[in-house]
């Protein structure tokens, strides 16, 4: 049962964690900064940067990636599966940039991260990607899966589970939870859960998933969650307090505040009586 | 179907008044009101896939079925599906969907073996089966005609097979696929009960407090099943518990409250230890009562080989086994008796470094008394126990006994009741049959066995292993309805029924289905035909029986409705109408029949096999077939002529098959009417024939049989049901009802066999006494006397009506482990989304998307010590040949160090080359779930 899932202890790394490191690549990939950067010119207009697109594992911010990436295409060809994809004239994607369409080809999430190593500007961030000194593919952070429950046969009632079975972190990113039917009265409904803090976003559960349009698929991190103020802390969690490091000083506007007190007391009275 | 204004009024309105109370309406009007309505067509079916059974209903549009329901009036599902079942709809048309038969020939158009395929007429087709089965009717006699047939054959079309080979023919070298799936199960069944077949039903999920899984991927297995075990741990999750004992960890013990990982094939001693722990340490829960009243004590001899090829046979002369191969086929003749067998061998009377000559396994046993049997148990000490069944390596053998007794104390608590379910890792077995027995020994000695909740229960693997493979009998030694070729009287009912002289059937029937591909080796088979299956991807040791198929003077034959390896190895394809192309009858595993009408006209010119076997009865006459024969293969003495007997009861020398068989006035009384409502309206190609005016065996178009063909085949076969304690009810019955779970009495089914309370026959038989239950089997129930150490052959046979058996059986090593070159070991067997050989389901996109190949499932140190890489391809490596396939360290097979699994769907990761072809030597049915291999990088 879901509550039996292991306790995740690998948090998402905030990518880009060390400001130094990152200049240090770049002046490391200045060279071919330079090459690269003569052949891709010709495009540059039409680099913009997507909200949508699935970038490899250990990819910085989007719009840093953006600055950093050379279009080198090391990355593509190290991956084993054709998994990343170079975006193409057309594409209407940031030229030259990899991306991977998990529908198509996920990403198998090589324990060695072939990709990443070879990335000779740091925008594919190797530390982002590394435990005690050691690959660890497990806490990438390409995008995160997201549930659609009315076309999710599982909430149907259907036993199907397939993107469970084929997460690469069964019972940590997917777990089942089960709840009764109470239609038939006899069987019960195994449904999908995604977990942020487990999820890398490879989309092998996108790719399995077996309804026509699938009804699990990955966002970037980003754009799929949603996120709850710093100034209200879970009572009831311990955990929780962590993000008061990030809660500040607290000034709030609206419609009916925008006006200085003075203001509005010295406003007339007609809309009163 | 057209419906009239009229009806349509008639229809609709009834479907909305009765909508509006709440009352259910009956299938076919509600079919008929959706129709008018909506220009489609909802008729119930069964789904195509495993032994569940669940109901569906299809839709069918324009003549082509265009969607799928769950059938929410059907008990089983209730409206729900798993992922196969969801993509019934489908199964039927993949781009590659053989329509043509199809021929190997040269570029005359002559049959040539090493020819390529092209299409030829259905009378060509039926041209060379003709003159090939003649062929081997006459250079090796009906031994020499072969088919390998299927637990997934209607109740029809594996009546007709079995008509057609058993009363034709007169061979009994018919063998399912089931063989491969239930063979254990079915003679464990016979062994302790007399009578096939389950005594409980699903109904025992929603009454018990404890299911106990062995070697059951159930989640992924039997999915609607599973979800039935979880809705029933959610009612009451602290009451019922859920253990999980298997050889590598799944999807099953995510449920599980606690997961027991054995070391394979001592599953043996697990069961051994909890008779142990009930006999030694608790015997005050021995319901004596009930054991006196029910129960004997048996046991039989031990050194019955594993199912192997032996000494003397042909293709082991002609050296057609590798010397690698022949150090594992040498244990058939041989053993010696290891360090880990041995303590459980001694009260047999072997000891640690004995030799154990081996006989070919027999069936034979005798009665012994408590005390015996409690000797038999003395070796299953929670120590020994615990360090031969500890499957995980790292797992603390402190860990492991606290599991044991855990077991052992669920199944012994007083008022706990507990079902024990289990599939292929009891029945792949080379002890398969004694693993089944030794579950019964267990629910007997706690009189927890065919009670509502209570009972081990053997869950099924295909869709109609029960229905048709069993009930029906095309299995080599059977006959429908329990009764047995071997005797005398059963053959004689048949034959009586049957219409064909006294002496027909031929009394041996030893051809299971690794027996015929042997004999295509040994050059006995001639001709051979695949029906519903794929027998040339699933049986071990595959290289030996293609190469066998493709370069021995043999004529192959293969029906199917998608280009499996089977298709491939053939020298003749025949393109077979697909489930719901045809009228048809399944039969679940608690022993639930559901019929389904022909909903769609099959694709291309293909026709159903209950067709090919009625066209082929054609070109055979008495004096083609009934005439004698000399000895040959298994059968030791000649098959006298019964020709001049048929002349005597009327028919004439040239009378055909299909005369006699299947067109004969008792069918034909069996009339297609299309006032009746079970008919109307639907298609019946064979019957009517139909709108695609098919080219028939004999070159004219086809324009049906003018009887209802499937009708007859069933109400003839279900006569020998009724009245034995197997009745099925009438066709039109399951027309209208979703299934019924046999024996039908007086319209009502039987929920618990043997059961005074539940089952009218176990009623009747305890009348007088007024004991609870009847084991009322009748195979074996009069025994002689012994000891463990053997028979006492001057000894009286003693009855035992009505009783049941509890057998002394020891844990034994299987004849192939890993060591230093091999030291792994290979398990196999299926993925949720795949059934099967993957010929229907790897055609399916979606699918075939989710799970596209085979992986080798193994641990990551494992890996690591290999140096593979998760997802690079390794080579796994038997002594009999070996496959190439992609690592997988993660997800939902998780085996533990020394185990790898690799499921056997693909045909490109074709592990079957790898699998050993050891069988359980009582049932044949092969152990796919053990063998040794070396894994290394590719």
């Amino acid at each position: 049962m879901s509550e039996n899932r292991p306790e995740i202890k690998k948090k998402k790394r905030e990518p880009l964690s060390d400001r130094r490191k990152f200049i240090l690549n770049m002046a490391r990939g200045v060279g071919l900064v330079t090459m690269g950067g003569f052949v891709w010119s010709a495009y540059v207009d039409e680099v913009t940067a997507s909200t949508l697109l699935l970038r490899p594992p250990g990819a910085i911010k989007e719009k840093d990636f953006l600055k950093t990436c050379i279009k080198c295409g090391l990355c593509a060809l190290a991956c084993p599966y054709d998994t990343l994809l170079l975006a193409k004239p057309g594409d209407n994607k940031p030229l030259g940039t990899p991306y991977f369409i998990p529908r198509d080809i996920p990403c198998y999430m090589c324990p060695d991260i072939p990709c990443v190593p070879v990335c000779p500007t740091g925008a594919l961030d190797e530390t982002s990607v590394t435990t005690d000194g050691v690959l660890d593919i497990n806490i990438a952070d390409m995008g995160l899966a997201i549930v659609d429950d009315e076309s999710c046969i599982a909430f149907w009632g259907i036993q199907c589970d397939a993107c469970y079975r084929a997460c690469p972190l069964l019972g940590e990113a997917i777990t089942i939870e089960y709840e009764k039917n109470a239609r038939t009265g006899k069987h019960a409904f195994m449904k999908p859960i995604v977990h942020s803090d487990a999820c890398t976003g490879c989309g092998l559960c996108e790719r399995a998933c077996v309804t026509e349009k699938p009804a699990i698929f990955v966002l970037p991190r980003e754009t799929a969650m949603g996120k709850a103020g710093d100034y209200y802390i879970k009572g009831w969690d311990k955990e929780d307090e962590k993000r008061l490091e990030n809660a500040g000083e607290i000034k709030t506007t609206t419609e009916i505040s925008k006006q200085s007190a003075m203001d509005s007391l010295n406003s007339g009275m007609e809309d009163l009586y | 179907m057209s419906l009239s204004r009229r009806e349509f009024l008639k229809s609709s309105a009834a479907a909305s008044a009765a909508a509006a109370i709440g009352m259910s309406v009956p299938s076919e009007l509600e079919a008929a009101a959706s129709e008018a309505e909506g220009g489609w067509r909802w008729d119930k079916a069964a789904c195509r896939f495993c032994g569940t059974g669940c109901g569906i209903m299809m839709a069918t549009k324009n003549g082509k079925i265009v969607a799928v329901k769950g059938d929410p009036a059907a008990p089983v599902n209730r409206g729900l599906n798993c992922i196969k079942g969801y993509f019934n709809a489908k199964i039927m048309y993949g781009a590659d969907r053989l329509t043509q038969p199809l021929l190997r020939v040269d570029s005359n158009g002559n049959f040539d073996k090493k020819g390529k395929f092209a299409p030829v007429s259905w009378e060509r087709a039926f041209d060379e089966m003709e003159v090939n089965i003649k062929k081997a009717l006459k250079e090796s006699g009906p031994e020499g005609v072969g088919v390998f047939a299927s637990g997934q054959y209607t109740v029809m079309e594996g009546y007709a097979a079995q008509k057609m080979m058993k009363g034709g023919f007169r061979s009994n070298a018919i063998d399912p696929n089931a063989r491969h799936c239930m063979a254990s199960a079915v003679v464990g069944f016979y062994q302790t009960f007399g009578v096939d077949e389950p005594s409980g039903c699903y109904d025992d999920i929603e009454l018990t407090d404890t299911v106990v899984a062995w070697g059951s991927n159930m989640a992924e297995m039997h999915p609607i099943l599973w979800s039935r075990v979880t809705d029933r741990k959610l009612s009451d999750p602290d009451r019922v518990k859920v253990i999980s004992i298997q050889t590598y960890t799944h999807r099953t013990s995510d449920l599980a409250d606690t997961e027991i990982i054995f070391s394979p094939n001592t599953d043996t001693a697990l069961w051994n230890y909890v008779a142990r722990e009930i006999v030694y340490n608790n015997p005050e829960s021995i319901d004596w009562d009930f054991i006196k009243k029910h129960i004997i004590f048996a046991a039989g001899p031990v050194n019955i080989g594993y199912g192997m090829r032996r000494k003397g046979e042909k293709s082991l002369k002609d050296g057609k086994y590798s010397a690698k191969e022949m150090e594992i086929i040498d244990k058939e003749m041989k053993t010696t008796v290891s360090a880990k067998e041995a303590p459980a061998l001694e009260p047999y009377g072997y000891k640690e470094g004995d030799t154990m000559k081996h006989t070919p396994g027999t069936l034979g046993h005798w009665e012994i008394s408590f005390e015996e049997y409690k000797k038999s148990l003395a070796p299953y000490t929670l120590d020994y126990t615990a360090k031969i069944v500890k499957g995980d390596p790292d797992e603390s053998i402190e860990s492991f006994k606290a599991k044991l007794q855990e077991l052992a104390d669920l199944y012994i608590e007083k008022d706990r009741k507990v079902v024990s379910f289990w599939t292929m890792g009891m029945n792949q077995h080379t002890r398969g049959t004694w693993c089944n027995t030794l579950s019964y020994n267990v629910h007997f000695l706690l009189n927890k066995q065919a009670k509502p909740g209570n009972g081990a229960f053997s869950l099924t693997g295909q869709p109609s292993a029960c229905g048709t493979a069993r009930e029906v009998g095309t299995f080599t030694h059977r006959l429908p309805a329990d009764m047995m070729v071997k005797n005398p009287k059963h053959r004689k009912i048949v034959e009586n029924k049957w219409n064909v002289p006294e002496g027909t059937l031929n009394g041996v029937g030893k051809q299971h289905i690794m027996a015929i591909h042997r004999g295509i080796e040994d050059g006995l088979v001639k001709f051979a035909w695949v029906n519903v299956c794929n027998p040339y991807q699933d049986s071990a040791s595959a290289t030996h029986w293609i190469k066998a198929a493709r370069e021995m003077d043999n004529f192959i034959v293969t029906s199917d409705g998608y280009p499996g390896i089977s298709a491939k190895v053939s020298d003749l394809i025949l393109p077979s109408a697909m489930m719901y192309e045809k009228w048809g009858a399944y039969g679940n595993a608690e022993r639930r029949t559901q019929h389904w009408r022909q909903q769609v006209i099959p694709v291309g010119d293909a026709m159903s096999d209950t067709w090919q076997w009625v066209e082929l009865s054609k070109r055979f006459t008495v004096k083609d077939v009934w005439g004698s024969y000399a000895p040959s293969g298994p059968r030791k003495k000649a098959l006298p002529s019964v020709i001049d007997k048929a002349i005597a009861m009327g028919y004439t020398e040239d009378t055909t098959m299909f005369d006699i068989l299947f067109a004969n006035d008792t069918a034909k009384s069996y009339k297609l009417d299309q006032n009746d409502p079970i008919q109307k309206g639907y298609d019946n190609s064979e019957c009517y024939g139909d709108s695609r005016n098919v080219v028939g065996s004999d070159g004219k178009v086809f324009e049906g049989y003018g009887f209802f063909i499937h009708k007859y085949l069933f109400e003839e076969y279900a006569a020998f049901t009724r009245g034995h304690g197997h009745d099925l009810a009438p066709f039109d019955v399951y027309h209208k009802v979703r299934g019924l779970k046999w024996p039908v009495v007086d319209g009502k089914e039987t929920q618990w066999r043997f059961n005074a309370k539940y089952d009218p026959y176990a009623a009747k038989a305890t009348k007088e006494s007024g004991n609870s239950h009847a084991f009322y089997g009748t195979l074996a129930k009069a025994l002689q006397h012994g000891s463990l150490m053997g028979k006492d052959k001057a000894s009286k046979k003693t009855g035992l009506k009505n009783k049941a058996k509890i057998f002394a059986r020891p844990y034994m090593d299987p004849p192939e482990m890993p060591d230093a070159e091999y030291p792994m070991w290979l398990s196999t067997g299926r993925v949720l989304e795949h059934w099967h050989s993957g010929t229907m389901t790897m055609r399916v996109p979606e699918l075939y998307r989710a799970v596209p190949e085979a992986l080798c499932y193994m641990h990551p140190q494992d890996a690591k010590e290999k140096d593979l890489k998760q997802g690079a391809l390794c080579w796994v490596e038997s002594r009999r040949g070996k496959v190439k396939a992609r690592v997988e360290t993660r997800g939902r097979n998780r085996p533990s160090r020394g185990l790898a699994y690799v499921p056997w769907f693909d045909e490109k990761v074709f592990i079957n080359k790898v699998c050993l072809d050891a069988t359980c030597p009582m049932s044949k049915q092969t152990d796919f779930k053990k063998c040794a291999v070396k894994i290394y990088k590719a």
